[in-house]
């Protein structure tokens, strides 16, 4: 890839704008002047404390900002001063709603410079959790897609869907947010008694939780007509500016780590499809999220019928050391692509951490995105992107 | 009126007293109902389950408490006095509503013979008081939630009016009382046991009204002014307290009168079909229950609407007006004039 971005495409401008543009320049006094409009940090749209700084004509947008950083927390920094097993602990608290995912790539990654590897049941296990924490993400996405455009009660139903996940994520780590349950060779526990049957019965609602939302939300001439043709990201453009996940999936270009990449978990083992929309609207973007939520329970369904038994743990050393080298290790989360590249010096801890994800380079196409869209349609692009605020200040 | 002659300034004083209690108490019975229990039953939870004992129905009151505790906030570069007076003139244009909508033979406060004309002309006053609130709070959210409330009213109000016209032509009267009797004594071909409600061939007029109130109401699907995951609450986003109090009590009494309204227009209002003999003293006390019962089903079907659909856009609401509902509403009106002519 290029390291620098193509010339954006010119953007159309309604001729309305033009008209009153002239008619400003004719007569001075007509010249109301743009409105600055500050969305955020303490918007509810923002889910967090992104912070937009809008310039307006009238309810156009003539530009926007995004302001970040009002959540950082410093997370690459405090990785040097901690051990790999606790590493896991901080990673949890990036993309908080699919911490387990998170947990994935760093892992992977020491035990690549380690040269472990994990044992099956502990890969299987591995992808069930980070396929139901993406259910889980994209579960509230559904319902909080609705609530963006202004009915209410979807997002309720989100809620109360994603419960059934949480129970389950819960009842197998003992956390519902930050599970914090990877080790390094394998996973802290096995999974109790009665939970894959718990799980297989989740699942199907979680069918149907995802027939109610087609039916409900996508399904709803005032929903089409809000977000069809609304913040189209072209392919091109989507990849220039490092847009990723169902995001980019959304616009039709067919990527998906868990197939394309380099092959992680026990993903290369199991059948499943990768949903593309031509379109690349908001609309697109949440057609896509609601396949992959079907999807996802599919894969859940499929994993749990192939299961192997043995052992959730490799020989690892009592103190972990990771051999000096550097590593680049990434996945597919339910934001995006997440990547960590670590570099270790043969101590204890992790010497430098870069860490990749999804939502800070979804967010960067914000000011391209949002030329020239009227006020209510910021918030659709906004709630269609689903982003974290976590995951983009880390 | 009344039976018994108390004179004239005692009976404008129980008249006073009853508006001044029934807007309040509407606009409660109907956040309680809707928003507390119905609103949280679709979206399958409890709503609030303890004040008060049974269902929390003590919930509503003690909001009410609790504002009234509240600080009284004004912006430092806000017009103090225009922002003050804003939530009494949307509260006013509710009261001045429910001067003409009748609850029995004899139980309405002024029956005036352009009763229909009058109570849609002072309901969109409100819109008065949601622009000076929005200016004057000195807020850009406020502004642009009360300039959007403007335009919507302005756009939703010819709808409203045209959707009405089929009843007047149907009923031969704009007095509501007027409405309500023709309904109850009139027959459809012969046939009298229901009376003849103008639901029955007003059918359009009856849904054009419930959408154009919904959006002069400004609930979901129309509810821009207040979108609250875009301008945080709009025209109101400025205020707390008693004043926050009074544009809810001014939402949901609105929404009570709108309900009364249709009720009347299409449902019959307070009365029974004629043909049933029901006498006019049982008819007094009888009355107000029916009207309240119509109320209660046409508020369902419009907070029903409100928390199912998603919001529209400014630019959408402003097409749906002038591109669709006005011209039904004129064929409307041709095609009930021409048949009226006929029959």
């Amino acid at each position: 890839m290029s390291t620098t971005n193509p010339p954006l495409p010119e953007l159309e401008i309604d001729p309305r704008l033009y008209r009153h543009l002239a008619d400003a320049q004719v007569n001075v006094e007509l010249d109301t002047g743009d409105m600055i409009l500050n969305l955020g940090p303490q918007h509810p749209a923002t889910h967090g404390t992104l912070r937009l700084v809008v310039r307006l004509d009238g309810e156009r947008v003539m530009s926007a900002d995004p302001v970040i950083g009002y959540m950082h927390r410093g997370y690459e920094k405090l990785t040097e001063f901690r051990t790999y097993p606790q590493v896991t602990t901080l990673i949890n608290r990036i993309d908080w709603l699919s911490s387990f995912a998170n947990e994935v790539p760093f892992i992977d990654a020491a035990e690549q410079l380690m040269g472990i590897e994990a044992p099956p049941r502990a890969q299987y296990i591995r992808t069930i959790l980070t396929e139901l924490s993406r259910i889980a993400t994209f579960l509230l996405f559904l319902g909080e897609m609705g609530l963006q455009v202004g009915a209410l009660t979807p997002a309720f139903y989100g809620f109360r869907d994603r419960e059934h996940i949480l129970n389950l994520i819960e009842a197998a780590t003992g956390g519902r947010f930050h599970p914090n349950f990877n080790r390094i060779g394998g996973l802290k526990d096995d999974l109790p008694w009665g939970w894959i049957n718990d799980t297989r019965t989740a699942m199907k609602t979680v069918f149907d939780a995802c027939d109610t939302f087609e039916d409900l939300v996508a399904g709803n001439e005032i929903f089409e007509a809000r977000t069809r043709s609304i913040g189209i990201i072209p392919p091109e453009v989507g990849t220039s500016y490092g847009v990723s996940g169902s995001n980019l999936r959304a616009s039709g270009v067919d990527w998906d780590l868990r197939r394309d990449g380099k092959p992680y978990l026990a993903y290369p083992e199991i059948d499943f499809r990768v949903w593309t929309h031509p379109d690349g609207d908001s609309f697109a973007r949440y057609w896509v999220r609601l396949q992959e939520t079907r999807e996802a329970a599919r894969m859940v369904l499929q994993l749990l019928d192939k299961l192997p038994s043995g052992k959730i743990m490799a020989k690892v050393p009592l103190i972990i050391k990771v051999p000096e080298g550097e590593i680049w290790a990434e996945t597919e989360n339910p934001l995006g692509q997440m990547g960590y590249y670590v570099i270790s010096r043969g101590a204890t801890g992790p010497f430098r951490v870069k860490i990749r994800s999804a939502s800070f380079s979804n967010v960067s196409i914000l000011p391209w995105l949002l030329r020239g869209v009227f006020v209510p349609d910021v918030i659709t692009i906004l709630g269609s992107l689903y982003f974290i605020l976590g995951d983009i200040d880390r | 009126m009344l039976a018994i002659d108390i004179g004239w300034g005692t009976t404008l004083a129980i008249k006073t007293l009853v508006i001044l209690m029934l807007v309040p108490t509407g606009a409660l019975i109907l956040g309680y109902t809707f928003l507390l229990k119905v609103m949280s039953h679709m979206q399958s939870r409890l709503g609030p389950m303890d004040p008060g004992g049974f269902h929390g129905w003590f919930q509503l009151i003690g909001d009410g408490i609790k504002f009234i505790q509240k600080e009284d906030l004004t912006p430092a570069e806000a017009d103090r006095r225009v922002f003050a007076f804003a939530p009494a003139v949307v509260v006013i244009s509710t009261f001045l509503v429910f001067l003409v909508i009748p609850a029995g033979p004899d139980i309405v406060v002024k029956d005036l013979d352009v009763g229909v004309f009058y109570a849609l002309a002072v309901s969109s006053l409100s819109v008065i008081g949601v622009l000076m609130a929005g200016w004057a709070s000195a807020n850009k959210f406020a502004l642009l939630g009360a300039l959007r409330a403007a335009a919507q009213l302005i756009a939703y109000e010819l709808p409203l009016l045209l959707a009405v016209v089929g009843v007047v032509v149907q009923a031969g009267t704009m007095s509501l009382q007027g409405i309500v009797s023709a309904q109850s004594h009139n027959s459809i071909f012969g046939w009298n046991g229901i009376g003849f409600p103008l639901v029955l061939t007003q059918v359009v007029g009856f849904v054009l009204f419930l959408i154009a109130s919904q959006a002069e109401l400004t609930q979901t699907p129309f509810d821009m002014p207040v979108a609250e995951s875009e301008l945080v609450a709009g025209y109101m986003v400025e205020y707390t307290g008693f004043r926050f109090l009074f544009f809810f009590i001014g939402e949901f009494g609105t929404a009570f009168a709108f309900a009364a309204i249709s009720a009347t227009l299409f449902l019959g209002g307070w009365a029974l079909p004629a043909s049933w003999g029901i006498s006019v003293g049982v008819m007094r006390f009888l009355g107000p229950g029916v009207l309240f019962a119509k109320i209660m089903g046409v508020a369902f079907l419009m907070f029903w609407v409100r928390f199912t659909y998603p919001r529209l856009r400014e630019d959408q609401l402003q097409a749906l007006a002038w591109k669709f509902l006005i011209p039904i509403g004129l064929a409307n009106i041709l095609l009930t004039g021409t048949l009226k002519v006929a029959f």
